[in-house]
This record gives C-alpha cells, structure tokens and sequence, in this order.
C-alpha cells in the first residue's frame, strides 16, 4: 500500500521569513524522491508539512488524492524517520518497533509477532529485547526504519537519517534503504544536502534553493540537463564560463565569452544578446584541439585511481577543472604547461544569467 | 578522599575532612543519638534521674502504639502527606511539562518567576496569607457567593485547608525536579510518538513519565518528607478534627513537658517517613543519588 504526494503551490511564513515559496510537485505512488538542498533552503519544512507538523500557510499537501488540511500527525498515513533518529531509550528493540501498534490497540501477542516479522526484515532477528542504546549506529537506524514501517504507512519521510553515520556505513545503508524501499513499495521522500546520496538512491529528485523549487528531474536529467544556474552548480562539479549569446540554431547556443566563441546545448529560453553561462563537467573536457577550445595553464594533477582531476586557470583567471581516465593519462598535460582541452557541444549546457 | 588529597596536600584536607566529620557527628549523630536516649528513658522528676528507675525501656513508644487518637493521627498524617505529594504532583507535572517542552523563553522566564518570588516570603506568612484567603468571611466564600455557587460561607478550615496551604507550599520542591527531567527529554521523541499515531496521554504515560520517573520521585519525596514534618499549615489552616502528628509531638515537648515521650513520637515520624521514602525509590527504581541530583 503506498500513496501519492501532491504539494499544490505550498508556501510557509514563520513570522517575516519566508521559509518555503509556492512549491508545487507530485510524488508517484512507490516512488524513491528525493528532496535536495543545501542547508536552510527550506526542505525539512516541506517535510514537516507533509508529516503534518506544520500547516502550509498558502497551498495544500494531497496524500493519496486527500487534502490534508487539519489533519495532525497522528491522522496522517505517514510515518517519520527523524535525524535524531528519536528512538525511546527507555523501551527494548520491539517495543520501540511495536509503539505504533500499541497505540493502534493491538493485544501483545500480536505486537510482538510483528515486531519479529519486521526486526527479521531489517535482518535483526534476536534483537528485540536489547535497548536501543545496546545498538550500534546503522542497527539503530534500522529499528527506526521498522518502528516507522510497522504501522503501514503509504508514504515514509526521511530527514536525512544517515548524517550521523561514517562514510563506509553510510553507503551501505543507502544501498540497504533503496532495497528496502524496493522491497515494500511504500513511497519514500528523503530529505537531502548530499547530492551523490540523492542521485544515487532516487527516482526523481527535487532541488531546493532559498525556498524556491528549482528543479525536478531524474538524477540523470538532473545532471545532465540543469535547469537553472543553482543546479548547475551545486549538483556535480561543473566549469562555468560566462559570456553573451551572439547565435542560435538547431538547439545549439553560441557564447561569446572571454576565451572565444564556445557552443553548446540550449534549452530554448535564451535570446540573442543576453547575459549567458555556458557549464561543461569535468569528464567532458579531453585534452586536445577540437570542436570547442580552451587554454588554460595546467597547476596542479590530483590523482584519485579511476581517475585524475586536472586543476587550472584560464586566462581570465576563472578556474578549470577536467578529469581524465586513468587510462588516457598519457594524453594528459603536465602541471605548469598551457595546455589545451576540448569538448562537444552536446555535453556542455548554456543557461541565462539569473 | 585521595582526590582530596592530591588537589589540596594533607593539611588542608585534613581539615576538611575533620570540618565535615565534626558538623556530621555535632550536627547530625549527636542529636539523633540524644533523641534515642531521651525516647528510651522514662520522664522522671529531677530527683530521681540517674538512679534505678531511669532505665532504658520501650514504654514511651508502647504509649503511642496503645492510645488509639495518637495512633490514628500518626497513620492520618502518613496518607494525608502521601496525598499532598499526590496532588501537588497533579498540580506540577502540566506545568513542568508546558514549561520545559512548550514555553517560550520569554514565557518560561515569566513563569519561573512567578512560582519563585513567593518562596521569597517566609512560610508562615505564606500561610496566613491563605489562613485570610480561606477565612470563613473570607475573600473565596465571598467571591463564590458572589458568583451564586454557594447560598452560605464554607468552613474551609480543616483537611481541605490544610492540603491547599501545603501543596502551595511545596509546589516548588515539586516542579523544578520535574520540570529538570523533562527538560532533558528530546522533542523529536514527542514528535516520533506522535508522528507514531499515539494520543496525548499515551505519549506521556509511556515516553515523558518513563523519562522523567526520576525527577518525579524525587518531588514526591520531597513533599512527603515536608509535608509529614510540617507545623505551621496544620497549626494555621487545620481544625481541631485535622490535627497532624507533629502539632501532637510539640504539644508533648512544650505544653506536657515530657521530653521523652516527644522524642519517641518523633523518632517514630522519622523511622515511618524514610521506610516510605525507601520503599518509594524502591518502587520506582530510583537511587538516592539520583535524588541527591
């Protein structure tokens, strides 16, 4: 049982501030999304108005087609994982697991029999008479995965419940929520500030700046089809290079920028004359003479394994960033040489200046 | 104690230690011990003190246990301070909970000073202020009157009286541990339980109570205690029908003269109230060094 999640044109004032401008997006039934952002940007707040803590001040939040207006927590066919994690330290495993029951009526036979059906899902079978505060971390964050799961909610939010794990753990248990999430089919919103977790794990994904929706997309659309200048960069490394428009045609921009005219995609809301950023990633950028050209002087090569980034500078002093193959690295330019590199139109994206 | 003397040198600890050591045994030992002493004598004319008649016995407590009105006011003062305890924890635990999880700063501010400033007062005059507010002329049966709740005054003076002017007197000792425990409670776990489906009370039953058990018990001991030794409320605010065993323990020291059957009576109030107190923490599976927090 999952359900869908529309927010039509939800907007939240505390006071003066502005936290959350006219946000409007719909998330499909059994879907993994993902809203991403940086800190501040206004996500926790859509959450707690999806969870019902908070009441939109403009707009209205659909769960499964039903406005949720007035409706509290408790009534809402949701289910919360806080960043805390908020597990009850004063209650062992399954009774944490089972409180949702509990307050459902159910006897405590039976609570107990779903508590074990849900701590073997999590593969923690035996662990139910522990105390949380017995658990290590990752094993914390899946009792309050199952305590949440245990009331059959249609739609689970995620406030960034890995942000307290290690690295290591961390990408293990991404790979172990989008099981999970695969597993049940209940609809998953995740709240994010890193980009790889959420391109990684979701389905769509939802960018979040100052309250503004900028963008929802695949993470593939998302990363290769940046709709504004904030997902451009913050999404993934990118090079920007500003400029003027001076052409158009056949989807493609030509920039006039301070290296020499540069061409790459365009989406169709540019006009002649303007104000223009042109973002080309790293990856796209080779070593060599083509289509596109730029000089740059090489200092410095970072070696990472699969691949090395070359930093450098233009000679507007704007700085560049290429990543190589380890297997080409033949090809690539000595630290302290001008060098140059190339890319192809239809990997570099030009986009208005805001 | 070896921390004591590494920070400080064995002078200085020394004296320290004998500075503790002495108030304990002037302050605390040597005036329990003489109470026992006196309890176990018998009250003698001066004549006869130090000769074969003054001999230890248990006759003093003998007397309590076998003159059924001192018998009965001691067990009534027992549960009557045991339900001062129980209301005034009524009374404090909404507004600790409202305080710590709910309150602005600036209204927590506001109410902190509010239930402080009176304790700035001294007890007795606490006191009189509601022995005047209870008065059977008073300002409360006059404003009852005055709305039509009740045709006549109200002799409020009594059992009635009494717990009104002692869960006053104590809300202090009740509500700042309380609202010490739940102060430490992480709001996301209301929220979580909330979020889990729960109804108000069932949070409170199974998340804030269980977090704040400690804190609890040590309010309720506290009014007990206080409650069970206190004077003046019962004095000011009782009717001859409310007596509590400690107006009983003074008159044997100050209006019959024997010292003796005082100090018994005493001793017992003061063996009965930390057998409950005991059995309280017991219950709750509290220890005494979470109350001393």
């Amino acid at each position: 049982m999952s359900h869908s999640v529309e927010l039509d044109g939800i907007g939240m004032s505390f006071g003066t501030t502005r936290a959350v401008s006219d946000v409007s997006f719909t998330v499909q039934p059994g879907e993994f999304f993902s809203i991403l952002g940086p800190s501040g940007c206004g996500k926790t707040t859509i959450l707690r108005m999806i969870a019902g803590f908070l009441e939109p001040t403009e707009g209205r939040v659909l769960i499964g087609g039903k406005d949720m207006r007035g409706l509290g927590p408790n009534q809402r066919p949701t289910a919360m994982i806080f960043q805390s994690l908020a597990l009850f330290p004063l209650m062992p495993v399954w009774e944490n697991i089972a409180f949702g029951l509990e307050a459902r009526g159910l006897g405590k036979a039976e609570r107990r029999k779903r508590a074990d059906e849900l701590l073997r899902l999590i593969a923690l079978e035996g662990y139910g008479d522990r105390m949380p505060g017995e658990l290590s971390g990752g094993q914390r964050q899946r009792v309050a995965i199952a305590r949440a799961l245990a009331v059959e909610p249609g739609v689970l939010l995620l406030d960034e419940p890995l942000s307290a794990l290690d690295l290591k753990l961390r990408q293990h248990m991404r790979a172990e929520l989008r099981a999970l999430q695969k597993r049940t089919g209940v609809t998953f919103i995740y709240i994010t500030h890193d980009q790889s977790e959420a391109l990684a794990m979701s389905d769509r994904v939802a960018v979040m700046s100052a309250g503004l929706l900028q963008q929802v997309a695949t993470p593939r659309q998302l990363y290769d089809n940046p709709a504004t200048p904030f997902v451009a960069r913050f999404v993934g490394e990118t090079n920007a290079i500003t400029g003027r428009v001076s052409a158009i045609g056949d989807g493609i921009a030509r920039v006039d920028t301070a290296l020499g005219p540069l061409h790459g995609r365009a989406d169709g809301h540019l006009a002649i004359g303007q104000g223009a950023t042109l973002y080309v990633r790293p990856e796209a950028l080779m070593p060599g003479v083509g289509a596109n050209t730029l000089r740059a002087r090489v200092s410095r090569m970072d070696f990472e394994g699969a691949f090395a980034l070359i930093h450098g500078q233009f000679a507007d002093g704007a700085a560049l960033t290429a990543a190589v193959p380890s297997t080409r690295l033949a090809d690539a330019p000595a630290p302290g040489s001008d060098s140059s590199f190339f890319f192809a139109p239809e990997h570099a994206v030009v986009l208005a200046d805001a | 104690m070896r921390d004591l003397y590494a920070r400080f040198g064995g002078g200085l600890a020394t004296i320290f230690l004998s500075l503790v050591l002495i108030w304990l045994a002037a302050m605390v030992l040597a005036p329990n011990l003489m109470m026992i002493d006196y309890a176990l004598r018998p009250n003698l004319p001066p004549a006869q003190i130090g000769t074969k008649a003054d001999a230890w016995s248990l006759d003093n407590f003998l007397y309590l246990a076998n003159e059924g009105v001192h018998r009965a006011i001691f067990f009534k003062t027992i549960w009557a301070s045991a339900l001062v305890a129980a209301v005034t924890l009524v009374v404090c635990y909404p507004i600790a909970f409202w305080m710590a999880q709910r309150a602005t700063p600036g209204q927590l501010s506001v109410a902190l000073m509010l239930v402080i400033i009176p304790f700035f007062i001294n007890e007795v005059l606490r006191t009189l202020a509601w022995f005047i507010l209870l008065a059977y002329r008073g300002p409360l049966n006059a404003a009852l009157q005055g709305i039509g709740l009740i045709d006549a005054p109200i002799r409020w003076q009594g059992d009635g009286g009494v717990l009104a002017g002692m869960v006053y007197a104590y809300i202090l000792f009740m509500l700042l541990p309380i609202y010490n425990a739940i102060e430490s409670l992480d709001r996301s776990q209301l929220e979580a339980a909330r979020d889990l489906g729960s109804p108000t009370w069932r949070t409170h039953w199974r998340v804030v109570i269980p977090h704040a058990k400690a804190g609890i018990a040590t309010g309720c001991v506290f009014t007990f205690m206080l409650a069970a030794g206190s004077y003046v409320a019962p004095a000011l605010l009782g009717s001859p029908g409310s007596r509590w065993f400690t107006e009983i323990i003074y008159n044997w020291f100050f209006e019959g003269g024997d010292w003796n059957r005082g100090a018994a009576y005493a001793l017992t109030l003061l063996v009965l109230c930390l057998a409950v107190v005991l059995v309280t923490l017991r219950i709750a599976r509290v220890n005494l060094t979470d109350v001393a927090k």
